[in-house]
């Protein structure tokens, strides 16, 4: 690790707690982490299902023995019409409104979902799946394959339309044949449309959140330089680092901290950080160091950001997820036009956008919504003003509660 | 349509309410809070589709189950599928589009029929402001000053009937208004505080 680890030095403790919802707890250095690190079983106590047949994927390919891992919030009605499958983001997981078992921190989505908020689990069964190539419970390339080593690069290419279909395996063996909604923000949004589109009878609404229906170049460049960060990584070994002392943890830590500038507004970043120097640990004010410690807040906060992702997420997996996300062109699925993605379809569909969300901007829901219209398919559509970017869906956002709960009514 | 939703909404939405026809698509272009969309969906089974500016007044739309895209109609009408809907509806927004007379192709490009509704700025009170006072009207149907006004083009009904010879447009019905009620269209220019039409090709 060394060289690249070297150039960070230690990482300042950040006194962020103010920073909206996210949870800023004590800092490990990236050195700290490299040498603690261990090969990483999926540890989760989610239900799991083992797929009963081969998975067919968009490459050609099949993938047998996967197994989805999800978790459940809320009773299932008798007639199971009440079931809400809420997709995850490309770093999220199943523990939407539940402790996370490695983290320990709540649920991603728990102020949207519980008894009495806007997604109900006292009216709704809600589900919420880890995707095919994720790294917490479900099939992914740190999984054992047949020969009982982990996949590592022999994990076939998937896309969201893979991701969907074992979403949709999983809705089989639940005996759930249509849902009252799937739902989805950024990468769960790509899902819920790919559902829309490719399973248009599997659910009657359809919310997706600050998401779109292609990944433009600006997002596939930004993917490719978190990619080329892990790869370039020495302890990456080509993939195949789960039977090694380390793992990729600088390159998937700065991954991570190129993902997440992407993910917040240049305001709410301003706002909250701005030029501000980070006091250093043993209380002194902060000034600069002429060197490369982390002077500013904003790089404090970035740091962390990427070492506490390195402890809860697979290196292989970003790879593969982000390449999914990247791939994902709805269009081009049918026939190069959108409104035949939604030809036919019988759904309800509803579509948020951000303001401050660059990374997925407004201009790409409408787009969306166009072709809907054209298509002829009941569609709402809303751009809610908050200042906190893509992370918008994700944080204090009342307007978005209010059209969630509408919505699914 | 039943007396509670009609008497419920404004005069100008229940006379259009009255007159379309159950289990038809309509796009209502401006659309608030979605108050005419919900009396046709619920008493005619209508498909109603809305278009709203502001972000406020679609959350409460999307809150009662009705279809509603943000949007600008001068600028997001164009995206709508020709003859995608029976009737486009456009109520008291006409006299807020940067050029009426092309929102006026788009409305009759979309919907099979169109229904406009506008305040009268020859309603009598209004001469009166200008020809007593030289002062710009600030009426109860335009309670704004000239300076901050939404409404960018007055229109009078004559003006209005004009634009709809040179277009070539019918108006296959029209209603006016005044004191909140219906009046005889006779003299309307003069004595209609605002008006409806219901147009086609």
């Amino acid at each position: 690790m060394g060289r690249a680890n070297s150039r960070f030095g230690p990482v300042m403790t950040a006194r962020l707690a103010d920073w909206a919802d996210w949870q800023i707890g004590p800092i490990d250095t990236m050195r700290n982490l490299s040498q603690a690190s261990r090969p990483m079983a999926p540890q989760t106590a989610s239900q799991t299902y083992p797929l009963p047949a081969s998975l067919p994927l968009d490459s050609g390919e099949a993938l047998d023995g996967v197994t989805i891992a999800y978790e459940t919030y809320g009773e299932l009605a008798a007639d199971r019409s009440n079931a809400i499958l809420v997709c995850h983001a490309l770093t999220g997981d199943q523990y939407l409104a539940s402790p996370h078992p490695m983290t320990g921190k709540p649920g991603w989505w728990e102020r949207m979902v519980g008894p009495g908020k806007p997604i109900d689990t006292d009216r709704f069964h809600v589900i919420c799946a880890n995707v095919l190539g994720s790294c917490m419970g479900s099939t992914g390339p740190a999984s054992l394959a047949a020969d009982g080593k982990p996949y590592a690069m022999r994990f076939p290419v998937i896309t969201i339309r893979d991701m969907v279909r074992g979403l949709v395996a999983l809705l089989d063996g639940l005996e759930i044949r249509q849902l009252h909604a799937v739902v989805g923000g950024s990468m769960g949004g790509m899902q819920a449309l790919s559902m829309a589109a490719n399973f248009p009878t599997r659910a009657a609404r359809v919310l997706a959140i600050a998401t779109t229906a292609r990944h433009s170049a600006q997002n596939i460049a930004f993917h490719e330089v978190g990619r080329q960060a892990i790869m370039a990584d020495p302890a990456w070994h080509g993939g195949d680092y789960y039977a090694q002392e380390t793992r990729p943890v600088a390159g998937l830590s700065v991954a991570r901290m190129a993902a997440h500038i992407t993910y917040l507004s240049e305001s709410g970043l301003t706002e909250k950080f701005g030029r501000r120097l980070q006091d250093r640990p043993d209380g002194t004010a902060g000034a600069k160091s002429f060197g490369f410690d982390a002077d500013f807040q904003v790089e404090s906060y970035l740091r962390y950001q990427g070492s506490g992702f390195t402890r809860r997420f697979d290196a292989n997996s970003y790879l593969y997820i982000t390449r999914a996300m990247d791939y994902f062109d709805l269009a081009e699925e049918h026939g190069g036009k959108l409104g035949n993605a939604f030809a036919g379809s019988p759904a309800r569909f509803c579509l948020v956008s951000f303001d401050s969300d660059w990374l997925y901007p407004t201009a790409e829901s409408r787009h969306v919504v166009h072709a809907l219209n054209a298509s002829g398919a009941p569609v709402s559509f809303v751009e809610l003003s908050a200042p906190f970017g893509h992370d918008s869906f994700l944080l204090d956002v009342p307007a978005l509660d209010r059209v969630v709960k509408g919505f699914l009514e | 349509m039943s007396r509670d939703a009609a008497s419920s909404l404004r005069p100008d939405l229940a006379v259009i309410a009255r007159h379309i026809e159950p289990a038809t698509r309509v796009l209502d272009i401006g659309c608030g809070d979605g108050a005419l969309m919900a009396a046709l969906r619920d008493e005619k089974r209508v498909d109603a589709r809305g278009l709203e500016i502001d972000p406020a007044q679609v959350e409460q739309c999307v809150a009662r189950g009705l279809s509603v895209v943000q949007g600008d109609a001068d600028r997001d009408l164009a995206d709508y599928p020709d003859g995608a809907f029976d009737y486009a509806i456009l109520s008291q927004t006409l006299q807020t589009a940067e050029r009426p007379d092309l929102m006026l192709d788009q409305l009759l490009r979309v919907g099979r029929q169109a229904f406009v509704s506008f305040p009268n700025f020859a309603h009598w009170r209004m001469r009166r402001a200008l020809l007593l006072h030289g002062r710009m009207p600030v009426t109860r149907h335009l309670p704004v000053s000239w300076y901050e006004t939404q409404n960018i083009h007055h229109v009078t009904v004559t003006d209005f009937r004009e634009l709809l010879f040179e277009k070539g447009v019918t108006a296959d019905q029209s209603w006016f208004f005044a004191g909140g009620h219906e009046i005889s269209p006779s003299g309307a220019n003069w004595r209609a505080e605002y008006a409806v039409f219901q147009l086609s090709r």
